[in-house]
């Protein structure tokens, strides 16, 4: 079977001209849709960065909050009851509110302030510069390295701020696993500071963290959280439900998903009328292969090989492509969400695949009604 | 007394149905031997191409039965049929159809290849048979760089690669010139027959009649007369 798989193979790459259409629109389609997705992906990865970041097991918070950048305040007695909770191990509240902050040179800054728990500072980043216990010294802040960070003027330990007319010190530089989605820098502190230095509400708890005593525990717990009229999520359905708030809430989800389906129409459009095209200019090739002796089977995995072959090198190099494209974006625009995911890869290999499938079935029509006989009759 | 290579017996052909039905070819019975060449001759439309194409395993007939070498060929399977005409037979098509994405010798190696022999070996057995008819040196090369004579020598070489029993021309000389054309046939008949090939060659191209050993004239699907070359009597009819 290998020589006739030869034979289709030589008369695809051969046929150059067919054949660069061929990938380019395959792989224009895969770019697209990779990208596509991967800005989705990127996006959706981003708008859950706190809850990565913080990474407690439980989330206790209002019930109608839709994603974790806009708290709900929660009253100081939940704590005592969620504390109560046989299950809990242990329970700290979380600040998480947006400042103002006015830097060295006199221009604002918008920034994300997280206040953890004074006594066991749960859900600190990793220090690349500083001490973490330096947290408790006065005016005491912790800048996130992260692609926002430049908007703080790049600081170093010993920069100073004000926030809210109070000066502010940055006495340690950490890293954290995923930047925010909105664009700006984040700032760590301790809970008290944070209500000290910001102007807030009633209630003040932003979320509740929660280590359960043992897996086994957790459903217990959201039972006597929702009990007590409010929401326990793992960090996981969290992440899921801030993610579903997005596509199917803000109108992002859709316009992705309609940008993806215009992508795989191009390519099915490029590549389905070029292959046709290719298969209509061999079928006279093909009806003398089948007087010759070619079976049909034969002369189908010719037109499936073909089909592959082209979509698979397509695909590979649209992921190559996509790839670069946003290596080279991140050079020049720190901020860019795009993360390129092993479902991104899957979907637009689906499709793909459907292209292919879509492409050989015409073709493979076409050389199946084509009769040796009408090779003779010219 | 040569070996019966074809016999086809009461052959019917009809396309079509109701009043738009054409009975292109009428009880047709012939017998073709190996070591000769057998011309179909007519005017067009007069069924020479069905009929080549039923004795070739191509088209069914309505009714008849073709034997060749023994087999009854329209008793065999799809793919029994398609691994038969592989075997037995060798096509020489009007417009070549040689793939210009190929190189020569690829070409002519199609029928080794469909046979599942190994592609190096298959190519090295095209090139030999190029040599035969004189064509080695074009090996490289695709097809469109090759003259309409050399492109049919090349789909010639095809034809017999695959050392086939009985050979069918279709139209040798249509796309040839006239001295072309005729060198072509003096060449089959000098080069590529032998005792144990038979070759049926479809043409109404009267000016080739002198290489032929017998002569089936067809008429509005009959066959009116099945003689011996007889070259100034055709012409003149």
């Amino acid at each position: 079977m290998g020589g006739i798989l030869h034979i289709a193979y030589k008369l695809l790459v051969n046929d150059r001209a067919k054949y660069a259409a061929l990938l380019v629109g395959i792989t224009f389609a895969v770019f697209l849709m990779i990208e596509m997705t991967s800005l989705f992906a990127g996006i959706l990865i981003r708008s859950s960065a706190t809850v990565l970041n913080i990474g407690a097991s439980i989330w206790v918070m209002d019930p109608a909050i839709q994603t974790v950048a806009n708290s709900i305040p929660l009253p100081d007695y939940v704590l005592d009851e969620v504390r109560s909770i046989p299950g809990v191990k242990y329970a700290v509240p979380l600040y998480s509110g947006a400042a103002l902050l006015k830097l060295t040179d006199g221009a604002y800054q918008a920034a994300n302030i997280i206040g953890l728990d004074d006594t066991s500072l749960f859900g600190r980043p990793t220090l690349d510069g500083g001490n973490i216990e330096d947290i408790y010294a006065e005016n005491a802040f912790i800048a996130v390295k992260d692609s926002e960070f430049y908007k703080l003027e790049n600081p170093k330990v010993g920069a100073e701020f004000e926030l809210n007319d109070h000066r502010g010190v940055i006495v340690g530089i950490a890293h954290v696993a995923s930047s925010g989605l909105f664009g700006v820098p984040t700032l760590y502190t301790t809970y008290n500071r944070a209500l000290q230095y910001l102007p807030n509400t009633r209630f003040t708890i932003s979320y509740l963290l929660v280590e359960p005593k043992s897996p086994a525990d957790v459903a217990a717990i959201k039972l006597q959280v929702t009990a007590a009229g409010y929401l326990a999520l793992t960090k996981q359905e969290f992440v899921q439900k801030i993610s579903n708030f997005y596509k199917y809430q803000t109108g992002i989800g859709t316009n992705m998903l309609i940008m993806t389906v215009i992508s795989f129409i191009i390519g099915l459009s490029i590549s389905g009328q070029t292959f046709y095209t290719f298969v209509l200019e061999n079928l006279e090739k093909f009806g003398a292969l089948k007087a010759i002796g070619a079976k049909g089977r034969e002369l189908i995995l010719m037109i499936l090989f073909q089909a592959t072959f082209v979509s698979l090198t397509g695909y590979g190099m649209g992921v190559g492509l996509c790839a670069l494209i946003i290596w080279l974006a991140r050079l020049y625009l720190p901020d860019y969400a795009a993360t390129i995911t092993f479902s991104n890869l899957g979907l637009a290999f689906v499709m793909v695949v459907v292209i292919a499938a879509i492409s050989s079935y015409v073709g493979v029509r076409k050389v199946l009604r084509i009769e040796p006989f009408d090779i003779f009759r010219g | 007394m040569a070996k019966t290579a074809i016999r086809a017996t009461g052959l019917n052909k009809w396309f079509g149905e109701g009043e738009a039905k054409t009975h292109a070819v009428k009880d047709v019975s012939f017998e073709a031997y190996l070591g000769e060449i057998l011309y179909v001759v007519g005017p067009s439309g007069s069924g020479k191409t069905t009929m080549l194409s039923m004795i070739s395993g191509i088209l069914r007939p309505n009714s008849g039965t073709v034997n060749i070498e023994g087999s009854e060929i329209w008793s065999l399977g799809t793919d029994a049929l398609a691994e038969f005409r592989l075997h037995k037979i060798g096509f020489v098509f009007q417009d070549f159809h040689l793939f210009p994405r190929l190189t020569t010798a690829e070409n002519v190696a199609i029928p080794l290849i469909l046979q599942k022999r190994n592609w190096d070996e298959a190519v090295k057995e095209a090139v030999a048979d190029l040599e035969i008819v004189g064509l080695k040196d074009r090996a490289q090369l695709p097809p469109v760089k090759l003259s309409g004579g050399e492109q049919q020598r090349v789909a010639i070489a095809r034809a017999i690669v695959s050392r086939p029993d009985i050979l069918i021309l279709d139209e040798p000389t249509a796309s040839l010139d006239g001295d072309t054309g005729r060198n072509i046939v003096k060449f089959v008949r000098e080069h590529i027959l032998t005792d144990q090939r038979c070759i049926v060659i479809v043409t109404h191209d009267s000016r080739i009649y002198e290489f032929a050993d017998r002569i089936v004239k067809m008429e509005d699907g009959k066959m009116m007369a099945i003689e011996r070359n007889n070259v100034e009597n055709l012409n003149a009819q």
